[in-house]
């Protein structure tokens, strides 16, 4: 028995990591915010140059072939450098779902780069102002809310519930509206669609596939939380032994200690909790549905709580512009909102464990 | 990541768990308390014999002399938990003092105490906490002074649990009085039937005396009961801090507590409906659930790192903060699914459990206040862990009235 990671992911995780510590520095991210799509589209370069969005794709269309863990460990350093990427639904949802339903036809035109797909999965989890698509010969209609991944998608994955589709970027009838959330790093829209043309994703376990997609996208969730959390609290460390204020470090006063004690405390556990639910997602199935929800909504609760502590052992320049502390701040409130806040998640939790009459 | 078992370790959990379908009448009571009764010491030869107690402690002073195995070690722990039977003796004497002497003891000293030790038949407390020596434990007072062959000690310790039925003691007292701080102490080992040692039980707010006081008045202990060098009990007290102690226990044991709330849920009823069916108690339950989670999985990440011998870096400073704060609320939120059947105690009539909750609730903050409170945690948690400065001492009053 090993817990932990092996070489390989550990080389993974490091070679991720130094690449968007360059790559994705704050001010290249205030441009892509700012509006210039250059950062995503280099940094999706990049990415593909490490072979990183092909991760969880099958070694039969050219990807990696690897597990959930390291699309978890790549996901986790994009959180923690608030990258622009479409990474969780792109190519973490989407694959493990055309994956799943075994439509290698899809799949290739992903690995050839033709393809990028943005997610719609919101309502499959809870609809708000009836929203929620309905199928009718190959058109379909109604109304995609909260859709992830729309950076640089050239087609999006959708859901009726049952039957997951695939509806061409832009084509007729299918209304685009760019919703600005607060966290500018990633793009999110509504799809209004009017018998749009639909595909069908092959296979019948279309079920299967959506909770499998679900499963794998909030841990990616958490994983990215994980990461921005972590350098929230690494910044909030930094920043209270440089600050001084009534001649001494502020990291030196045992109230602004303990909060970043309190910050460390909570959040390691959440690193081995994300790697198990990673982990289960491939190697231990009767696990994998309920350690997904653990996941997401523990480390969506901790990941808030580092959010404000940081943000609070930073002082006012916490709360301006000009140290940027607030893209973390914000990344982390999207993750908690995006495919089910943690209330929402505990209760799908204690369903599958028999809890709910 | 692989969380499968390799064969050996297959093989070891199987052998564990027919031991114990073996012995089950051999098996004291789990919940039996009196650590000295003639059952428990049967126990503990045969598991000593089995090499299920004292694994890896040499064979030449009553160990079974194993290589060090964390896993191993979690196999026998989670078994016996699954079980339900109780493990071998443990205590301070065996998870402190025993790995104290055997890297600083003397000869003597070895062969003296480890083997009775480990064998139970030589019970240990530990006389370190003073009034005035908690959260700061190098302002130990009591004094031990040197008169011929002897150490004469006067003062009084406080929080020793065991002292009531201990035969030995192993204790810090200052021996240079003009030395600094922490290099005027040294640590003595002492009989606790020396004429002049009183030991008064210390009723806690359980209702029960989980701990005692101990007063020393003229104590006589010969001069060769001292571990290492005179001025150098902190450092000895130290040194076995450093080894991996009690942390790598059963990495299951607060979700099955969690899993007994689920149960209690169940079946307590409100208005003629579970407690289950209602959402709030329901949403505390799961959100317990994940850290619960979590913290097994931060277990499991010590044990292999245990095994492959690195340090356990912020994953295990973080133990004793995070698993007293769980479990105290675990019994708070089982207290409030009860309402005010929760708030039954002792042989009340209608009690639930005895009052078990209300005990582990309190117990519990006792726990978090013991052993480095809380807040010592956060020091250590924020100064080891992360590198942060140390709070500055406060300037002494001459030098302030320079300023």
């Amino acid at each position: 028995m090993h817990f932990g990671l092996n070489e390989d992911q550990t080389m993974l995780q490091d070679s991720v990591g130094r690449y968007l510590e360059g790559a994705s520095e704050l001010a290249l991210v205030r441009g892509f915010v700012d509006g210039d799509p250059a950062l995503a589209a280099e940094l999706q370069s990049g990415l593909m140059d490490l072979g990183v969005p092909f991760v969880l794709m099958p070694t039969e269309q050219g990807g990696l072939g690897m597990g959930v863990l390291e699309a978890a460990l790549i996901q986790e350093a994009l959180g923690r450098n608030v990258s622009p990427s479409p990474f969780t639904a792109a190519y973490g949802m989407v694959v493990i779902a055309l994956r799943t339903c075994g439509d290698s036809d899809w799949l290739g035109r992903i690995a050839s780069g033709e393809v990028v797909m943005g997610v719609g999965a919101t309502e499959a989890i809870g609809a708000r102002e009836g929203a929620g698509l309905a199928l009718s010969g190959d058109k379909v209609s109604g109304r995609a809310s909260f859709v992830m991944g729309a950076e640089a998608a050239t087609h999006f994955l959708l859901t009726t519930g049952e039957q997951l589709l695939i509806v061409e970027r832009g084509g007729a009838g299918i209304e685009e509206v760019a919703l600005t959330t607060i966290d500018k790093t990633r793009h999110v829209v509504n799809l209004d669609l009017k018998a749009a043309s639909a595909h069908l994703v092959s296979g019948n376990n279309h079920g299967e596939a959506q909770s499998k997609m679900i499963d794998t996208g909030r841990v990616l969730l958490a994983a990215d939380s994980l990461g921005a959390a972590s350098m929230m609290l690494e910044k909030a460390v930094a920043y209270s032994k440089d600050r001084e204020q009534f001649n001494r470090p502020i990291g030196s006063f045992q109230a602004v200690k303990h909060m970043c004690a309190e910050m460390a405390a909570k959040l390691e556990p959440c690193r081995s909790l994300v790697w198990y639910a990673a982990y289960s997602q491939d190697h231990v199935p009767e696990e994998a549905a309920l350690t997904s929800r653990l996941a997401k909504a523990h480390v969506s609760e901790i990941a808030k709580f580092v959010a404000r502590t940081s943000t609070e052992v930073h002082g006012g320049m916490g709360f301006t512009d000009l140290l940027g502390l607030h893209y973390w701040f914000k990344r982390i409130g999207a993750n908690r909102q995006l495919l089910g806040g943690p209330q929402a998640v505990r209760e799908e939790a204690a369903q599958l464990q028999g809890w709910v009459a | 990541m692989d969380l499968n078992l390799t064969q050996e370790y297959v093989d070891f959990r199987a052998e564990v768990a027919q031991f114990l379908q073996a012995h089950k009448d051999a098996a004291p009571n789990r919940n039996d308390r009196s650590v000295s009764s003639e059952k428990r010491l049967a126990w503990q030869q045969i598991l000593l014999a089995q090499g299920y107690a004292a694994r890896t402690h040499p064979k030449e002073y009553g160990g079974y002399g194993a290589e060090p195995d964390a896993l191993k070690a979690r196999i026998i722990a989670e078994e016996f938990s699954r079980a339900k039977m109780p493990g071998g003796i443990s205590g301070q004497g065996i998870n402190m003092l025993v790995p104290t002497l055997l890297e600083l003891g003397t000869q003597e000293q070895k062969d003296a105490y480890i083997k009775p030790t480990l064998e139970g038949k030589m019970v240990w407390c530990q006389g370190y906490s003073e009034p005035g020596a908690g959260s700061d434990l190098a302002a130990v007072k009591t004094s031990a002074v040197v008169d011929g062959d002897d150490f004469i000690i006067n003062g009084q310790k406080i929080w020793t649990s065991t002292a009531q039925f201990a035969d030995m003691m192993f204790c810090l007292v200052r021996t240079e009085p003009d030395a600094k701080k922490h290099q005027g102490i040294s640590y003595i080992l002492l009989d606790m039937k020396t004429p002049g040692i009183e030991v008064r039980p210390l009723m806690t707010m359980t209702g029960h005396a989980e701990f005692n006081e101990v007063f020393f008045t003229d104590v006589r202990v010969p001069t060769h009961s001292i571990v290492g060098n005179r001025g150098e009990g902190w450092m000895v007290a130290n040194a076995t801090l450093t080894h991996e102690r009690g942390m790598l226990g059963d990495p299951d044991a607060a979700l099955s507590r969690l899993h007994s709330i689920a149960d209690i849920m169940k079946q307590e009823q409100l208005n003629g409906a579970s407690l289950m069916d209602n959402d709030i108690y329901r949403d505390r339950l799961v959100q317990l659930q994940g850290e619960a989670y979590a913290m097994k999985m931060n277990g499991m990440r010590l044990t292999t790192l245990s095994s492959e011998k690195k340090s356990s870096g912020m994953a295990g400073l973080l133990v004793k903060l995070q698993g007293c704060e769980l479990n105290h609320q675990m019994a708070e939120l089982a207290i409030d699914v009860m309402g005010e059947y929760g708030m039954l105690y002792e042989d009340s009539p209608f009690v639930r459990d005895r009052g078990m909750w209300q005990t582990h609730y309190m117990f519990d903050l006792g726990l978090i206040i013991g052993g480095g409170s809380a807040q010592i945690q956060k020091n250590i948690i924020s100064e080891r862990g992360l590198g942060m400065p140390r709070e500055p001492k406060p300037a002494k009053p001459a030098a302030q009235s320079t300023n």
